[in-house]
């Protein structure tokens, strides 16, 4: 016996040698501790968000597949998130801090409702409007990213602005913003983004643009990315933000799928010769 | 031998029921000078009648903008006054930099109301011995609101407080229907008969002891002060002595 209590009733060290605490960490006698890392990359993953301006409001869509990496892990996850009757939130990439967003704008929305209460339902005038929710929402993610801690996802900010004018801009894990009259995030930025360039190629053309239209062109962009992108899924979420608030769909399904063109392709799907 | 128990801390009531430091600081309001608040469907509207410690001396600040859309008007301590305008000025340019939205008036004004009421109901602080008017126009229009040393809040379509203000409270009561629909000017004219009423037989108001904040849907807060009032000074008491009771010194104003 030694002098020692904390000593005692352990493995002694000249009969044992001493306890190897390698996998332990700094603070229980570890070696020198690396950063944490486990939220550094997305684990489970949302892909494209797409969407579109139109004359009087903008059209949003989403699927409804959370990917654990190549694997079609969750088939019901919705990634559109009504804020209010002006604003809805696209999420791709990681979905624990899409989760994490969405109870921050739970917060939000609830901090929003208690500080200045808007007796007439119908007077959207003191909503918290897209432009702003957006604003907050780059200010978060760039906080997070200076933290060396990101939020990994890459979202579209659609809605209408304080002057009830259609608004879409984007903010991503670095806290980068950019707007545009279509936008789309991940794999849809290069599949997608052309088709709906082709449909608006400019501001003046989004204000031409009728709700119908706009709705098919998306449709249309999501089918091509089901197509094309192997973490993608045939159904999905669409949401339509105009004056009359927020019209959100989470169960479309694809239709009119063709895929005549795929045996043509060398590498696509499993080939015979 | 003493004569108040109660009025040693603002944490103690006494056995009235009363809080004696809250109502001290409220008589600090009192002490001064006046200041006019109101608004009509389209504009805010401040006046302040600001006093000089001697004849050599410059006049106290009574009207301080706070952000592009609303100032604020003082009555009472100034340095109190101070801390309180910069804190809105902080929560203000928060919203915009957070937000990018101007802070709503009734938000900012509920903020300073927290921030007084605490200073109420702990023990070694002191109430704020300042009232302050915050006027100006937000995302839900035109708004007032007035702020006591107390914490209380409340919206005003019109409000006067400070030395002798009762007077410039009795011309507004008695013209309370017209503000509504009062256009910029009108409006303007009003504050200014509004604070004239209050004033002592000897004073009258000049391009020196007058401050003007005005804040209007589409148009930013801003002060007038000197030459920038000479104008309205000239032409506010003019139509005004056709009205029913216009009150006896009349006389326009050089």
């Amino acid at each position: 016996m030694n002098h020692n209590p904390q000593a005692w009733g352990r493995p002694r060290d000249d009969v044992y040698g001493a306890y190897n605490s390698q996998y332990l960490p700094q603070h229980h006698g570890g070696p020198s501790a690396h950063p944490t890392t486990h939220t550094q990359s997305p684990i489970v993953t949302g892909t494209s968000v797409i969407a579109i301006k139109y004359s009087t409001g903008v059209v949003i869509a989403a699927d409804n597949l959370a990917s654990y990496g190549s694997l079609a892990r969750f088939t019901d996850v919705k990634r559109l998130k009504p804020f209010n009757r002006k604003a809805v939130v696209g999420f791709g990439g990681d979905v624990s801090d899409m989760q994490y967003l969405d109870r921050l704008l739970s917060s939000l929305d609830v901090q929003e409702n208690y500080s200045h209460n808007n007796d007439d339902p119908e007077d959207t005038k003191a909503l918290m409007s897209a432009k702003n929710l957006h604003t907050y929402l780059a200010k978060v993610m760039y906080k997070r990213r200076s933290d060396f801690n990101p939020l990994w996802n890459s979202l579209l900010i659609c809605g209408l602005d304080e002057k009830n004018k259609p608004f879409l801009a984007t903010a991503d894990l670095l806290g980068t913003t950019y707007s545009a009259p279509t936008l789309a995030t991940g794999f849809g930025a290069h599949l997608a983004q052309p088709l709906l360039r082709k449909a608006v190629p400019d501001e003046e053309a989004s204000q031409k643009l009728d709700k119908e239209t706009a709705v098919e062109v998306v449709r249309e962009c999501m089918k091509v990315l089901f197509y094309r992108d192997a973490r993608s899924m045939n159904e999905y979420s669409i949401a339509v933000v105009d004056e009359k608030g927020v019209e959100l769909k989470e169960k479309e399904k694809l239709e009119n799928q063709s895929w005549a063109f795929a045996d043509q392709i060398r590498g696509y799907g499993t080939q015979t010769v | 031998m003493f004569r108040n128990n109660y009025d040693n801390d603002s944490v103690t009531f006494s056995p009235q029921g009363r809080i004696f430091q809250v109502e001290y600081a409220q008589e600090a309001v009192k002490q001064g000078s006046v200041v006019v608040g109101i608004v009509s469907k389209t504009h805010a509207v401040l006046a302040a009648l600001k006093r000089n410690a001697e004849e050599l001396s410059s006049y106290q600040k009574k009207i301080i903008p706070i952000d592009t859309h609303f100032g604020i008007a003082l009555a009472g301590l100034a340095s109190d006054a101070r801390v309180l305008s910069n804190f809105m000025k902080q929560q203000s340019l928060a919203s915009r930099l957070t937000y990018d939205r101007p802070i709503f008036l009734s938000e900012i004004t509920s903020r300073i109301g927290d921030r007084a009421q605490t200073n109420t109901q702990q023990y070694g602080k002191r109430p704020y011995g300042v009232g302050l008017l915050i006027a100006g126009v937000d995302a839900k229009g035109p708004h007032l609101f007035e702020f006591q040393p107390s914490g209380v809040t409340q919206e005003m379509i019109a409000c006067g407080i400070g030395a002798r203000s009762q007077m410039a409270r009795t011309y507004l009561e008695r013209n309370l229907d017209e503000f509504e629909g009062s256009s910029r000017e009108e409006l303007i004219k009003h504050a200014l008969c509004a604070l004239k009423d209050s004033l002592s037989q000897d004073k009258e108001l000049t391009i020196d002891n007058t401050s003007l904040g005005v804040g209007g849907i589409d148009e930013n807060f801003k002060m007038y002060e000197g030459q920038d009032i000479a104008g309205w000074l000239e032409t506010a008491f003019e139509s005004k002595a056709e009205g029913e009771e216009g009150g006896e010194g009349m006389e326009v104003d050089s």
